[in-house]
């Protein structure tokens, strides 16, 4: 197990002094706070498609961002170099931000230990041979083209990082963490007589190369390609407003869209969210229970700490429809005087951190899939989705089903077309009429956009109905 | 310790993935500065700084091909960069078509970075002040425009100066600098019936010719104001008209469609089309990467081919896809001078700037045409398959009625295929603007069904 206070220290030229005389340096000019985030980090990836593997890639980024914050304001430089001079450059260049030139020393800090251990990983993926790797896609992908004749291609891929962080805080503390993270994606194309469509799958987690055992590489496989070919029969999707039924899993990206965004606490901090002043009160049915849990072992949206050294937790947003709480970073927390929530995440050291999700689901209730299917005389039943976007001031979100059928007289029919669902944030979850008793996490694929920065997320729901979404489609 | 990037210490990277048993090497490098300043009520909220640079490998290792990048740019870690990314490519596959560039396309010679403009020095001397500056009067001048405006999620100003470097062992050298100032606004206007954020940008290789701080603010607030009491409206097939910022996003689905690398997987709706009419008569659209002073111009792409100006579609008619190396020998065509790269992988396929070609009509006429139809002015979501050409994604606007703009319209979809919409666009308007990579003008189709109550 690496211990980040010692990677960084015997690998670069810098020490537990040099950073508590480099905080003293970007709090030189007077901001209230600051913090230092290493990062070194490898990214490989191996990328298989027309039965050959095309390409291998391994990249390495590192270096350390500083931020200093004065009031509501924040300072942010980096550099690419972890050495104390690059350092320092960076430091006295996020100082600026504040004002009032008072000069203090070290800033003495102490090391915590984050207090959770969420991701044991023994084999790293990317330090796995490399023959070892592409074997695993060549498994993918005659697995797909087994599945049926009319798959004509698969691409398959396997990226995977692995990120060492240290933060440093003008608070006294220092923490750090080793993350994994592993993901498998497969797209296959079917091709009957000219008709072409696809299907795409995957998955992975906060786990090493083990973890793509040989069931679920089938399962990949096959899912990927059972979505090409059932699209191969699907018509034209229908379009207005009708009942829609929403699969178990990944479908969960609702919730992500249409209240994770409207809740991250920077919107309702500056008041533009149509979530802001909504605390305590009505914004789901009372079967909705909705939290963002960054603790699940494993799991792609999960951390030990988050990117400003605080512990990840649960909060619950939504509790049987009332709205509860907000996401928090440090500045939010600080500013609204809210306790922490460990939401403070950055994609790298190049970015300001802000309040985002981690793995954000509804509780299951009562009802089986099958009584909620049966219960919708017309409607859609969506079990596939692309990705999603909100407006976070008008509160209207959207996401893409992939796979979706028609529910006729209680049973699912005819395969549809992709279409675009549309609703409002605050409204759409007062719709949910039923809440099943089918609880699942997302395969672990999704990755969240923010101000131009990515994170890794997590998403999950049961099956559930909505008495009224609109759907896209065109007849 | 970090050495500066130069075509010098690129050189020797391709020569050393060449000592290691390379067949072929390709090195770029990017040395950028950026900067930017988020103002909010006033008050500096955000000031964000860096000078970076990093460096990237390919390596051909007899017909199989390894990349690899690095943001540490010390001898060592270079070394360990280039070690590691040959070894790879001995791992992966044989694949005929990788190869760089040949000889005689190298050999053309590419622009004189200083004829395509895309430097502007006083962007670099801009001071810290004078960009929060701008950024103040945007905002300022939107929270003026109307009592209605009682919020803003900010203005910003963001500037990069950068510079590519590029080298490949087929004994290409080249590289150019490049400038670009930011500057957009969003503020929120509020009224009984709910709160709507309206945002608005420009973004330049010149800071004389970036919009006035001023106009930029009016036309966010307007953007913002012009939402305010908007509603569903019953599901209904009708002619839309877009806006031209909704037709850029219609442009950039088309982009996906012509590119090289889904035309070689037969991925999508133009697969075999070249050649034929695929939009109406009035239709043109062009990509070119050497327009002066453009956000999309270089002088060479990312495998040091010369950019150029390709007719992508004709008066209607397929004339070209977007190709890189890699896509073009799949395709037994020639690259288009279309490879775009960032550190890491293999070149993809990438616009210079991508336009439809203005029309006659001005957007005023074209609303003006339309008894009962659907004026687009925003859509969000991702719901394009390349693969069919299907479309359908959320969307906000006006509602037309006998040729006037009757009530805002949000919450509602608009779904078609982009092969028909392209045959069926009716009037093109003559307000061409370049903002960014892609520019369009209004347009109006026939025919999309609106998907509401």
């Amino acid at each position: 197990m690496i211990d980040p206070v010692a990677f960084f220290t015997t690998r670069f030229p810098i020490s537990i002094n040099a950073i508590e005389e480099l905080l003293g340096c970007a709090l030189s000019q007077g901001g209230d706070y600051a913090d230092l985030y290493f990062e070194y980090s490898v990214v490989n990836s191996l990328s298989l498609e027309e039965r050959i593997i095309k390409s291998a890639g391994r990249s390495t980024n590192q270096g350390v961002g500083v931020r200093v914050i004065a009031g509501e304001r924040t300072g942010y430089a980096y550099c690419d170099t972890i050495e104390s001079a690059a350092i320092r450059r960076a430091a006295e260049t996020a100082a600026q931000i504040a004002a009032q030139p008072r000069p203090i020393g070290p800033v003495s800090v102490s090391q915590l230990s984050p207090g959770q251990d969420l991701y044991q990983v023994e084999k790293i993926a990317g330090e796995q041979p490399l023959e070892e790797r592409i074997e695993l896609l060549h498994q993918v992908d005659r697995r797909a083209r087994s599945y049926d004749q009319r798959i004509r291609e698969v691409q398959a891929g396997l990226t995977d990082e692995y990120k060492v962080i240290l933060i440093a805080t003008s608070a006294g503390r220092l923490m750090g963490d080793v993350q994994p993270l592993a993901r498998m994606r497969v797209m296959c194309i079917a091709d009957d007589d000219g008709n072409l469509q696809s299907g795409v799958s995957g998955g992975g987690g906060r786990y090493g190369l083990d973890y793509f055992d040989q069931p679920l590489i089938d399962r990949y496989a096959t899912e990927a390609a059972r979505q090409a070919v059932v699209q191969l029969e699907a018509v034209e999707a229908p379009a207005g407003s009708m009942e829609v039924v929403l699969g178990s899993g990944w479908p969960g990206i609702l919730l992500h869209e249409a209240v994770g965004h409207g809740l991250e606490a920077d919107f309702n901090r500056k008041g533009t969210s149509a979530f802001s002043g909504l605390i305590g009160q009505r914004v789901a049915s009372d079967l909705c229970t909705v939290v963002d849990e960054g603790t699940i072992p494993n799991r792609r949206g999960s951390l030990n700490i988050d990117d400003e050294g605080n512990p990840t937790g649960r909060t619950v947003l939504i509790e049987k429809g009332i709205l509860r709480g907000y996401l928090q970073d440090h500045l939010s927390s600080r500013l609204t005087a809210a306790p922490l929530t460990g939401n403070g995440r950055r994609e790298s050291y190049r970015h300001i951190p802000m309040p985002r999700m981690t793995n954000t689901y509804m509780l299951g209730g009562e009802s089986t899939p099958e009584e909620i299917i049966r219960s919708v005389r017309r409607g859609l039943y969506a079990v596939q989705f692309g990705g999603g976007q909100v407006d976070i001031t008008s509160g209207k979100f959207v996401f893409s089903a992939s796979e979706a059928y028609l529910i006729e007289d209680g049973q699912i029919t005819t395969p549809v077309k992709g279409a675009t669902l549309i609703g409002s944030g605050p409204e759409s979850l007062t719709k949910v009429t039923a809440v099943g008793n089918d609880l699942a996490l997302d395969e672990g694929v999704g990755t969240c956009g923010k101000d131009g920065q990515s994170v890794p997320v997590g998403v999950g729901m049961p099956t559930i109905k909505l008495a009224g979404l609109t759907v896209g489609g065109t007849r | 310790m970090s050495q500066p990037l130069s075509v010098d210490l690129l050189s020797e990277v391709a020569r050393m993935a060449i000592r290691h048993g390379a067949s072929d090497a390709e090195v770029i490098g990017l040395v950028t500065s950026e900067f930017s300043v988020e103002i909010r009520l006033g008050e500096i909220d955000k000031v964000h700084e860096a000078n970076s640079q990093g460096v990237g490998l390919r390596v051909l290792y007899h017909g199989r091909q390894a990349s690899g990048s690095s943001s540490d740019t010390s001898r060592e870690a270079i070394e360990e960069l280039v070690a590691t990314t040959v070894a790879m490519a001995r791992h992966t596959s044989v694949d005929d078509d990788a190869l760089l560039p040949g000889a005689a396309e190298l050999n053309r010679k590419p622009l004189d970075p200083s004829t395509l403009g895309l430097v502007d020095p006083s962007i670099d001397r801009l001071t810290t002040q004078e960009k929060a500056d701008l950024a103040r009067a945007a905002e300022e001048a939107a929270l003026a425009t109307d009592e209605r405006i009682v919020n803003s999620e900010g203005a910003s100003c963001s500037t990069v100066v950068g510079q590519t470097i590029f080298v490949n062992s087929a004994g290409f050298a080249g590289a150019y600098d490049g400038t670009t100032i930011s500057l957009a606004t969003a503020p929120i206007a509020r009224d009984a019936s709910g709160m709507q954020v309206g945002y608005w940008g420009d973004r330049r290789r010149h800071l004389s010719r970036l919009d006035p701080p001023a106009e930029i603010g009016r036309e966010a607030a307007r953007r913002a104001l012009r939402k305010l009491g908007a509603r569903k409206v019953d599901t209904q097939s009708v002619p839309v008209v877009f806006e031209s910022n909704a037709t850029e996003e219609l442009l950039a689905s088309l982009f996906e469609a012509v590119s090289g690398s889904a035309i070689f997987r037969r991925a999508s709706f133009l697969v075999g089309r070249l050649g034929e009419e695929v939009a109406a008569r009035d239709v043109t659209i062009i990509d070119d990467g050497m327009r002066p002073g453009a956000i999309g111009s270089r002088p060479f792409d990312s495998e040091g081919l010369p950019t150029r100006q390709t007719a992508v579609i004709e008066q209607g008619r397929l004339n070209s896809y977007l190709l890189n190396t890699y896509t073009a020998r799949k395709l037994k065509l020639a690259s288009t001078g279309n490879a775009v790269r960032g550190l890491t992988g293999a070149p993809g396929v990438g616009t210079g700037n991508f336009f439809l070609q203005p029309g006659p009509s001005s957007p005023a006429e074209i609303i003006g045409s339309v008894r009962n139809g659907f004026y687009v002015t925003e859509m969000i979501g991702f719901g394009f398959n390349p693969v069919t050409g299907d479309y359908s994604r959320g969307a906000s606007g006006w509602w037309i009625s006998e040729g006037q703009l009757a009530f805002p319209v949000e919450e509602v979809t608009i779904a078609g295929n982009l092969g028909q919409l392209l045959r069926e666009i009716e009037m093109i308007g003559n307000d061409l603007h370049f903002r960014g990579r892609i520019a369009a003008p209004t347009i109006r189709v026939a025919r999309m069904m609106v998907s509401g109550n």
